[in-house]
């Protein structure tokens, strides 16, 4: 399936123009895959109390436009088969045990990136009775990824940037503090 | 029998009735032909009274409603449930038990709802002596689930964490072999306080926090929350704002429709369709971009009409691709519906009958694949509906193919409606003088037809033009005790098709 849009195919140029740049530079975020991972990075999705905007944002990486597996990142059923650990939402109290015990399912080394205002600082949701302002509260987080919600793009940078960390965790030395993701990447 | 007081908004009365006559009043609205549309619970504190209350708002054919509301004392917070007599406010009650304290006696699943098991007893954020940032300790209480018993009946827990990127939920599937004899679903997973967060904030403050109770609902929660606010100050909204609500409401509408007609094939594992509806919904993620400059419409509605024009060159490419994205969607449908192999499973799945969707309250497209005539559209006009003729589509079924086919339908009907829009969209405007700032107490009720179904809105107002107390009840609040109807007697494996088929926010449900 290709990512290409056809001629014409979006109202504006805008748009496509973002797709065509990624596509151009695939084949150097795919060699940055590889040298740092040197295997496939697989994710596991996290909704820890969303709106469920950064949620559809994750699941358009899966469309034909953005296709994630061609950088050798997929999205996978469970915990135990996950590197890395996509989390959207403020962390609310009703999820906590379970995002939690989603966290511990994983095996080393594991990396976190929260996805979006609510799961960076709870967002608007902030000083909420209900739950966290946002994941690092309770979870180590490797990178942030800013927006509401973030793009597609800045999402693929996001996991991208967790990526180039591996090295880090593989040789037992313990993270320089989070990264951010630049959102604004479209 | 009293006459049902049905009133035209704006202000409509309330009437008062006694807590033991509260649902029996209900069900004779609703016998006179009117639809329930919410049950909310109040602190009377805030605005002068001296304990709490629940109102029931019941909506007429012609769209005008009735109020009706019980007091209720704080020494002893209780009355009779009404959930027996008017089976669609069963989770409403028991939201309000949660929040606010108020028990409804007698009531048929006296469980917990919102706050699950963790939450100390005694403690209910809505009240007005409870501020917003209190988290209390947690409590060591477990879930007890609704399961049936009995020789070869099995539980079959599931969830919340789900296996593909999908919102939280607990579904507890009791099953005899492959075959669900009941299915008690446990949201409220992702319960962010959204209403009390909003409390005396000012209405604009309020706003970007009602629009994010669903990030795929903004603009359905904006307007309604919009209209309300407008109604309360007195805002008229200017012309070409109203239109372009209508715009914005139906790319909502298109949007959710093709990717839920993609996700409904996803849930039998037919590629090909999810990653062709797919490449559609993303191309009208991208014309809301070009549009609005958010690919979910977010932060444009805003009380007193827009918060900025559409994007002019935006505007001028939109009918070319709406053209080209209505052919492809009715070539996509037309390659998916001509398919035995997908139709055998849509055919006879997950049925709703017209009475359980009747009396636990549906709505929308659960309705509409019921044989349901009902659309706000059409029957109580907001924004520029009312000059529009807006095509209602019902399907009889109640099954997995009748809500495909409403949808496809209706996102044809939708790029129809657009095209109107687009021809007759006038200039001038966007954005109204700001209003005077409400009563103090006084209250507005509202509704939109969002993609699921209708989503409504009470707003009552406090001092300078701020939220004292707001209700936001979606579409799926209301339809997910229907899916929890519509499971029963189907295989376990036709779970997942049957869910994506109602395809209902957990994030708006459980705000």
């Amino acid at each position: 399936m290709s990512g290409v849009p056809p001629a014409g195919g979006s109202p504006s140029g805008t748009p496509d123009v973002v797709v065509v740049d990624e596509l151009m530079a695939a084949p150097r975020l795919r060699r940055e895959v590889q040298r740092t991972l040197g295997r496939s990075l697989h994710v596991r999705h996290l909704d820890a109390g969303s709106c469920n905007g950064c949620d559809w944002e994750i699941a358009a990486l899966l469309n034909p436009y953005h296709d994630l597996q061609r950088l050798g990142i997929d999205i996978v059923a469970s915990p135990r088969h996950a590197d890395l650990l996509l989390v959207t939402g403020i962390m609310t109290r009703n999820l906590e045990l379970a995002a939690l015990r989603t966290y511990e399912a994983m095996p080393e080394p594991r990396l976190v990136v929260a996805v979006g205002a609510c799961a960076i600082s709870g967002g608007v949701f902030a000083g909420t009775y209900a739950g966290r302002d946002g994941i690092g509260e309770v979870l180590p987080v490797d990178v942030f990824v800013p927006g509401c919600p973030p793009r597609p793009e800045a999402l693929i940078q996001g996991l991208l940037l967790a990526v180039g960390r591996m090295p880090a965790f593989a040789a037992g030395r313990p993270p320089s503090g989070p990264a951010a993701a630049d959102g604004g990447a479209s | 029998m009293a006459e049902p007081t049905f009133g035209v908004r704006p202000g409509t009365p309330v009437e008062g009735v006694a807590p033991d006559a509260l649902g029996s009043r209900v069900a004779e609205c609703i016998e006179a032909g009117g639809r329930f549309a919410m049950l909310v619970g109040l602190d009377e504190r805030s605005v002068g009274g001296d304990g709490l209350a629940v109102e029931a708002v019941v909506q007429a054919p012609g769209g005008a409603i009735a109020r009706l509301r019980a007091g209720v004392s704080l020494d002893e917070p209780a009355y009779p449930s009404i959930t027996r007599l008017v089976p669609a406010a069963h989770w409403d009650e028991r939201e309000a038990r949660d929040l606010l304290g108020i028990v409804p006696a007698g009531h048929p699943d006296p469980r917990r709802l919102v706050l699950h098991e963790r939450w100390p007893r005694g403690y209910h954020p809505l009240r007005k002596d409870v501020p917003v940032s209190i988290r209390p300790p947690d409590a060591e209480r477990h879930f007890v689930p609704f399961e049936v018993h009995g020789e070869g009946v099995y539980q079959l827990p599931v969830g919340p964490i789900h296996a593909g990127v999908i919102e939280p939920g607990h579904f507890r599937f009791s099953a005899i072999g492959e075959r669900i004899l009941h299915l008690d679903a446990r949201l409220f997973f992702v319960h962010r306080g959204l209403e009390k967060l909003v409390e005396g904030r000012a209405f604009g403050a309020a706003l970007p926090i009602v629009e994010r109770a669903c990030g795929v609902c903004t603009v359905s929660h904006a307007l309604a929350f919009s209209e309300a606010v407008e109604e309360l100050t007195g805002i008229e909204v200017p012309a070409r704002a109203r239109w372009a609500r209508v715009l914005l409401a139906e790319l909502e509408r298109l949007y959710n429709h093709v990717g839920d007609l993609g996700n409904i094939c996803a849930g039998i594992g037919f590629q090909s369709a999810v990653s062709r509806l797919g490449w559609l919904k993303e191309r009208l993620l991208r014309i809301n971009d070009a549009l609005t400059g958010h690919r979910y419409l977010t932060g444009i509605v805003a009380p007193g009409g827009l918060a900025f024009d559409l994007d002019r060159d935006g505007l001028s490419a939109l009918p070319r691709s709406l053209e080209a994205i209505g052919t492809e969607l009715a070539a996509a449908v037309r390659s998916i519906v001509r398919s035995d192999g997908v139709m055998s499973r849509f055919h006879g799945t997950g049925v709703v009958s017209p009475a359980t969707a009747t009396s636990l309250g549906a709505l929308g497209v659960a309705a509409r694949a019921c044989g349901l005539d009902t659309d706000l559209r059409r029957d109580a006009p907001y924004a520029a509906y009312g000059d529009l003729d807006v095509e209602v589509v019902t399907a009889s079924g109640g099954d997995v193919a009748a809500r495909f086919h409403v949808r496809a339908q209706e996102a044809g009907a939708s790029i129809r409606l657009l095209r109107e829009v687009i021809r007759r969209l006038p200039d001038g405007p966007v954005m109204a003088a700001p209003g005077e700032p409400p009563t103090p107490g006084a209250v507005s009720v509202t509704a939109v037809e969002g993609p699921r179904g209708a989503s409504w809105m009470w707003l009552r107002a406090g001092a300078g033009g701020t939220v004292d107390r707001l209700r936001l009840r979606s579409a799926s609040f209301a339809n997910w005790p229907v899916v929890a109807a519509a499971a029963p007697g189907n295989l376990v494996p036709d779970f997942p098709l049957i869910n994506k088929s109602f395809e209902l926010c957990y994030a708006c449900t459980d705000r």
